[in-house]
This record gives C-alpha cells, structure tokens and sequence, in this order.
C-alpha cells in the first residue's frame, strides 16, 4: 500500500479552491462500506450542517477528515494541498504519521462526550497542546487562551477541574480548546447530543457566535435540526455513505426533494 | 522466658534486621517500578520485537518462582562473569520479578484510559509522546495505584527470601536468634508481627495517601 | 565463561523428575486445602456475628500480610517448642494451605459479592433455605469472575513450593540443592529446575485462559 502512486493533483489550483475537498473518498469497515464515493466540497467560511440517520456515515466523514482513521480509497484536500496523501518524487503516495500530524493542525474537532482531560484545569487544557505542539511560551498561550474562555463565557471557571463543570460548561472549554489552535476548520461531532436540554442552548451559541462574528469554516454534524437549519449555510443529508441530497438549509428542511429525505425528516419531526 | 525479656534482649536485632529488610523493599520497589514502566509500555508497542521481548521478560520472570530466581542470580550468575554481592543480588532479583508482575498493570492502567482521550490528543495534533506523557499516563497512574498497593506487599513478603542467600534482613536475623535460643514462637510471631506493621501500617497508608494525592490532582474529592 | 554438561544433566533428570512429582503433589495437595479452608473463611466473614466477621477478618489479613516463608518456619519449628513434632511435610502443606486459603477467601468473596443483589432477593422469595442458596444460585454465578484467581493462585503455589525445601522437603529445590553441593555444580540443576517450572506454569497457565473463557461462554456471560 505505501509504495502505490497515485495520479491525483499535487495541488489544488485556481482562484476559487474549496477549503475542504473529499474527492471520491471510501471508508470501509471489514466488508461494511461506511463511506461510499464521497465527494464533497466546503469553501472558505461555509458551514455545513451533516444530518442522517445513525450509521449513515456522518461522523465517518469528520473522522477521516480529523485522520483520526485512515481511508480506503479517494483523496481529501485541504486548503489546496493533500491531508490523506503526501508528495514523494513528483506522485502521490499514502501520508504518513509525520506528516498527517502536520495537516491535522488545519483542523479543529469537537466531540461528543467532550474528551477533556480530566487531570488538568479548563485553562490548561487549552494552552497544553499550543505550548507543546505550537512551541508558544506560557504567557503567549495562557492569554490566547484566556481570550477564548473568556469568548466562550467562562472564565471565570478557568482554574476548575472538568469533574466540577456542567456538561454544557465543559463542551464550551473543549470548544475554547480546539480554537485555541487556530484551525483553519472546525469539526463539531454531535457536540450537543450528550448534554441536558437546558444547558444545549450555551453550547449552540457559542457555535451561533462563531459562524456570525468570526467566519469560522465549519462541518457540523448534529441532530437539532432547529439549528441546523438556522445556522448552516448548507445542509447535506447523508444515508448509507452517500450524500442523498444537499442544498441551501431553507430548501432541505423546507422542500425536499427526494424520497429519503423526506421520510428521515418526518420521523424527526414525529419524535419530537 | 517473659515474652517482655524476649523484646528487650532480642529486639533491637529484629529491629535492625527490619531495616535491612525495609532497604531490600525500597531498592526493589523502585527496580520494579522502572522496569513494570519498560516492559509495560513496551508491550504496547506495534513493533513485533519490542513487543516480543517485553513478553519473553514477563512470562520468563512470571512463570518461574522467584526462589529460583534469587538462587539463580546468586549462585548461577558469576558462572556467565557476573558475580553480584548477596545485598544486590537480593534486591535485583525481587525488583525484576515484582517488575514482571508490574509491567501488566501498567499496560492495564494505560489501557484503561478512555479511548476519548486519545482521539482528543490526537486531534490537538499531539505526537505520541506528547500524548503518552502529558495526557494518557497521568491519567493511568491514577488508574494503576489501588493493584500496585497490593504488589508492593507482595514485594516486602518476597524480600524476605533473600535470607537465604545470608542477606541479613528480619528474616535472616529470626531465622539466626531461633537457631540459638529455640524460643520459634516468641521470635517468628515478633517478625511475622514486624512484617504486618511493614505492610499494613507502612505501605497501605503511603498508598492511600498518593491515591488521595492524585486524586487531588484530578480535580476530584476522594 | 560457562560449560555446559549435557552427559550431567543426562545424570540428574531422573532425580529432578522425581523430586517434580513431589513439587506437583504438594501443590495440587496445598491448593485443595487452600480451597476448603479459603470458602470457610469467606463464608465465615458472612455471619451474623460482626465480632466474628471482624475476627476472621484481621487473621486473613494477617496472613496475607506476612511472608509464607516465615509462616512455614512458625509452623515446622513453634510445634516442637511446646512439644508436638511435626514433619516437613505437616508443616510445610499446614503453612501453605493456610497461606492460600487466606488468598482463595479474598477471591471467593470478590466472587460472591459481585452476584447482583436482586439474586438474594430473588431467592429469598422463593424461600430457598441459605444452604440451597449458596449452592445452587450464589456460588455458580460467583464462580466465573473468581475463576481467574483462583487459576492465578494456583499456579503460584505451584512456585512457591521450592519454599518448603527450607524445612527439609524433598521437592524440586531441595534436590536441586543436594545435586549442586554433592556434585558442586549448580549451573545445570539450577537452570533445569528453572526451565521445568517454566515447562509446567506457562502451558498450565494457557490452559486455564481457555477454561475461563469456556466457563463464562458456558454461562452466557460476556
């Protein structure tokens, strides 16, 4: 697998590049196909809503783009230069470790159950990573982070431990925490689906302060679909691997159009 | 003889004795402990050789008894070239074999940390040492104290064997003042005594107290 | 360095295999009494008589606590203090057993309190006597997650036999003791000794892997 060189485009070029291009990317688990001849562009400043039904792929998709596993098949872009691929002697081969590493500091993740680590306070998990990736000094990272905190609306709860924060509280840091590496993108996996009703709308702020003050590309993939179809620029409903139908959030939720979309929406709506 | 007559004329040799024994235990301990932290993290590994020889080392020292160990490294060693002084012999053995017992904890708490963490790490860009040292094994350390406890006692009860290589420990000296005196009860109950209040009374409260430490460390009121 | 003489071992392995089968029938014999003696001790912390829980308590834990080598002198030298000759062997299985028993109790109740609360209820309510309880609902399902220990267990009794060749019994260290100072040589009955424990723990040790994973198949659980 190492030594096959691909014929891809060392580069992505032109005026008007996609920020993110998965390009005709598959994502298979054993024989189960998760991911299916992806393609699927994101420009600069888009935010991008991903809804389905579970094992559809939508958290593949962030997945493969974070690397936090590897694709079978495609290539994925970002920012014009390959994620999943490296240049060796003028073709394209499989990255490796080093250099996904590298590429990964583009991209910015949110999990759903937060991940926080769990032995050190809110504003330490934010300057770990920029002091010990980033090589910023202690002063410069504690004030970035202290900013984001602050933006994020907390803090004053810089110095507890995550065990004394609210699941809401604790989302915001991770927030706080991913942008604290100036990624280029932010990936919010299902960011609110662990959090008590009450405290799901100081986490669907922030996000609303992020794409309305500061431009921030994002995929989000999520199941409030109130807010999806609030805040994205564009939804993409995704069912077994593929993008079913896509397009601007008013039409998707509104108007749509083809059969499968139709059928997950009222099942939504019927739960709730 | 008044078992009070007994602690006053032999006493203070059984005292001495411990503390030979409690040196044993340190210098073990802390063998144990570099070579659990090796042999664990090695066993982790994806590299097959790596893997491989923590896994001879582990099952070598675990599936032999540590007598034959001890006897072993004492007796058979200077046959390879390298004698090793009976004090440091004691202590090299009960460290490599406790390191054996060890090492399978310490993979055990860094797998225990949850896979969440991980990918956090990992999406921060982190290297893997970066993620093994700052965020995975603080957090395995916490995991790995309640067995390690255990193993520590295991240790202190597993010194007493280099007696029988003339290391003079409590042991040793219970085994010496017996041989003399004949007085088995009074002299083997004081040093099973002595080796209660070494495991109870020392190492269980010093492992609380570092669990509580910890604990702190995360945040959390234990 | 070293020379290693084949046509010597050739001499001594019919002793050391011998002196195996002694090893194996003191283990095997030690484990059964550690397995009866350690349920009485587990249910006997189970009483109604907290004095008595608490009593049986601290005795286990003393054992635990305090090395078995030492217990096996207490055993072989404190009877003949007071006037009652034991033999090596007496001694050496009293010690042993009661070592592990202490041991096996620990298992036993990890086992037992792990059966959910809502099986005693159950029972209970169909007025099953404590003796059709036990026997037929309690222990079967404590029987699974104990199955590791007590496998572990046994296996390491197995490796501390070489501690009764101290008090004079003829299993594999005290015979590999007696060829090296009669032949002094210790090389290769040291090595051997070594290599059979290893011969007899790690398949041993595999097999009870397998049996677990059949017993908790068997039992439907995970």
């Amino acid at each position: 697998m190492k030594k096959t060189v691909f014929h891809y485009p060392l580069k992505l070029e032109g005026e008007k590049i996609p920020l993110v291009r998965f390009h005709n990317v598959t994502k298979r688990y054993g024989d189960l196909v998760v991911l299916d001849s992806l393609d699927l562009d994101v420009e600069e400043g888009e935010m991008v809503a991903i809804i389905g039904p579970s094992g559809s792929g939508k958290t593949t998709v962030l997945r493969m783009l974070m690397a936090l596993e590897k694709i079978n098949d495609g290539i994925i872009y970002v920012d014009g230069e390959p994620m999943t691929h490296m240049e060796k002697n003028g073709g394209l081969v499989w990255a490796d470790d080093k250099y996904l590493r590298k590429q990964r500091l583009n991209i910015g993740m949110c999990f759903q159950h937060f991940n926080l680590f769990p032995h050190m306070t809110a504003l330490e998990n934010c300057i770990e990573a920029p002091i010990q990736v980033l090589g910023l000094s202690k002063q410069d990272a504690v004030r970035r982070a202290e900013e984001l905190l602050d933006m994020v609306g907390l803090l004053e709860k810089a110095h507890e431990h995550p065990s004394r924060l609210s699941g809401g509280q604790q989302q915001r840091v991770a927030i706080a925490r991913s942008l604290a590496m100036r990624p280029k993108v932010l990936l919010l996996d299902e960011v609110t689906s662990a959090l008590d009703p009450e405290v799901i709308g100081e986490v669907t702020q922030v996000i609303r302060k992020l794409v309305q003050k500061h431009n921030l590309t994002m995929l989000m993939v999520t199941h409030q679909m109130g807010f999806a179809r609030e805040i994205s620029d564009r939804t993409c409903f995704f069912y077994d691997g593929k993008i079913e139908e896509q397009g601007p959030p008013d039409q998707i939720f509104g108007d749509p159009r083809k059969e499968r979309t139709q059928q997950f929406l009222s099942a939504v709506l019927e739960a709730n | 003889m008044l078992f009070i007559d007994f602690l006053k004329n032999y006493g203070p040799q059984l005292l001495k004795g411990s503390v030979t024994t409690i040196e044993q235990t340190i210098l073990a301990a802390t063998l144990a402990i570099m070579i659990a932290v090796a042999m664990g993290l090695m066993r982790l590994s994806r590299n097959r050789l790596v893997y491989g020889t923590a896994t001879v080392y582990i099952e070598v020292f675990r599936g032999t008894s540590l007598l034959v160990q001890v006897y072993w490294i004492f007796f058979v060693l200077p046959l390879f070239g390298l004698t090793l002084e009976k004090f440091t012999a004691g202590f090299i053995a009960v460290g490599m074999n406790l390191g054996a017992y060890g090492a399978e904890l310490v993979r055990g708490g860094i797998l225990s940390v949850p896979r969440g963490q991980w990918e956090a790490a990992t999406a921060l860009s982190m290297s893997p040492g970066v993620r093994m040292r700052r965020i995975i094994f603080p957090q395995a350390l916490l995991n790995m104290l309640p067995p390690w406890g255990n193993l520590l006692i295991e240790l202190l009860k597993g010194t007493a064997l280099v007696a029988l290589i003339s290391v003079t420990d409590l042991m040793f000296v219970a085994r010496k003042i017996n041989s003399t005196t004949y007085l088995s009860a009074q002299v083997f109950g004081t040093a099973l005594i002595l080796y209660y209040i070494m495991s109870r009374a020392m190492i269980t409260p010093l492992m609380r107290w570092l669990e509580r430490l910890m604990a702190r460390k995360v945040g959390k009121r234990l | 360095m070293f020379d290693w003489r084949w046509e010597f071992v050739g001499e001594i392995l019919p002793r050391l295999f011998r002196a195996t089968g002694n090893t194996v029938l003191a283990a095997l014999l030690g484990y059964g009494i550690a397995m009866v003696l350690g349920l009485v001790f587990a249910l006997a912390q189970r009483t109604r008589f907290p004095l008595v829980n608490r009593a049986i308590r601290e005795f286990v834990e003393f054992v635990r606590s305090t090395p078995l080598i030492l217990q096996i002198f207490f055993a072989f030298y404190v009877g003949p203090q007071f006037g009652v000759m034991l033999s090596p062997w007496t001694a050496g299985m009293a010690a042993i057993g009661l070592h592990y028993a202490s041991y096996l109790s620990e298992v036993y109740r990890g086992g037992i309190d792990s059966v959910p609360k809502g099986q005693w209820e159950a029972a209970t309510s169909l007025s099953l006597s404590p003796v059709r309880t036990y026997s037929r609902i309690i222990i079967p399902q404590a029987v699974p997650p104990a199955f590791a220990g007590m496998g572990n267990y046994l296996v390491g009794i197995f490796k501390d036999t070489p501690m009764l060749s101290v008090i004079g019994v003829a299993e594999l260290m005290h015979t590999a003791n007696s060829i090296g100072s009669e032949y002094y040589r210790f090389l290769e009955p040291y090595t051997l000794v070594g290599l059979i424990f290893l011969a007899i723990s790690l398949p041993t040790a595999g097999l009870l892997r397998k049996a677990e994973a059949k017993i908790r198949r068997k039992m439907g659980l995970r």
